[in-house]
């Protein structure tokens, strides 16, 4: 296990997971979320192949409702 | 009028009404007034997905034919407000930005210093930027050499409802600036979006209004029929303004009494 920082919470996850995974755990349309890992943009046909690692900062956007 | 279509970052746009997708009792009401405001352009917003709350996607709702408009609101600095638009072209949605740069939480003004500064970098990285400011010539005219597609200066305070406060300040932009004016935030009745175009204004943003109405869908036909309407009223030029009566019918040819 380690530790990662996913939306500002720290949070324990295995060790080698992917993008692509941390996103279908939680149920969410990986073709729907934007990741920003350690500040940098990451895009969507590499969640697949970013594999996450002890003390990264993931955040998950999507869009809302703005104006 | 059939042919009045207007250009934002070479893209020809029919409606002069652009709308947004904040505030909806229930989203599943946006097709509908898409459908009945006419417009082609809708704001979105990004924000951190939010694991405890299973809430529907926005995105089921617009139509697939909207150009998307993608807003920085929550960045308070133009370094915030280019990482919200990096972050928002990931998406895959187009390079178009809404620049929103805004610290103040009382009354939500723009800072159009920041503002200024995130368009230069983004219009450098390719983005089409419409920058929402302060109807402020300076900085509208930063924003033209910065490289924006458009400036976007405030009615009112967002959310207001209350029209064309900045009325003479709009007329300068109109009149100076060299970009689609489109006038955004605080236009709270189709007569302030009618007055607005009529004024010369390229179009204008409305969501609050058409969002928080009574009936969304008749309210955004409504402004939509108010934007054509003040638009045909520029184009057919309006007569003088007089200060003394000037009577239309001729003043001869009386019956006598």
């Amino acid at each position: 296990m380690m530790q990662v920082i996913i939306n500002g919470k720290p949070e324990e996850i295995s060790t080698g997971v992917t993008l692509l995974e941390v996103i279908e755990t939680r149920k969410l349309d990986p073709t729907r979320v934007v990741a920003e890992l350690n500040r940098e943009v990451v895009p969507g046909e590499r969640f697949a192949n970013t594999v996450m690692n002890e003390g990264d900062s993931l955040e998950l956007l999507q869009f809302v409702g703005g104006g | 009028m059939m042919d009045d279509l207007f250009e934002i970052g070479g893209e020809r746009l029919g409606s002069r009404l652009l709308t947004g997708t904040g505030k909806y009792g229930d989203d599943a009401v946006i097709p509908d007034v898409c459908v009945a405001s006419g417009s082609e352009v809708i704001t979105v917003a990004l924000r951190r997905v939010d694991f405890q709350a299973a809430t529907g996607n926005v995105m089921d709702h617009i139509p697939k034919h909207m150009r998307l408009l993608p807003n920085t609101s929550g960045a308070r600095t133009a370094d915030e407000a280019v990482r919200i638009a990096r972050l928002a072209r990931a998406m895959g949605c187009g390079n178009w930005i809404k620049i929103e740069v805004i610290a103040d939480n009382n009354h939500l003004l723009p800072d159009g210093y920041a503002t200024v500064r995130a368009t230069e970098v983004l219009a450098a990285e390719g983005f089409v930027v419409l920058p929402y400011v302060n109807a402020d010539l300076y900085v509208a005219r930063d924003l033209a050499s910065a490289g924006a597609a458009a400036v976007m200066p405030l009615g009112a305070p967002i959310g207001t409802n209350r029209g064309l406060q900045t009325r003479e300040m709009i007329r300068i932009l109109i009149e100076e600036i060299d970009l689609p004016i489109i006038v955004d935030a605080g236009l709270g009745r189709p007569s302030h979006a009618c007055e607005a175009m009529e004024m010369g204004a390229d179009a204008v943003l409305v969501n609050t209004a058409i969002a928080t109405a009574a009936d969304p869908v008749s309210m955004a036909r409504a402004f939509g029929e108010a934007v054509r309407a003040g638009r045909r009223g520029f184009l057919a030029g309006a007569g003088l303004q007089r200060l003394k009566a000037e009577a239309s019918s001729p003043l001869t040819g009386f019956l006598e009494g």
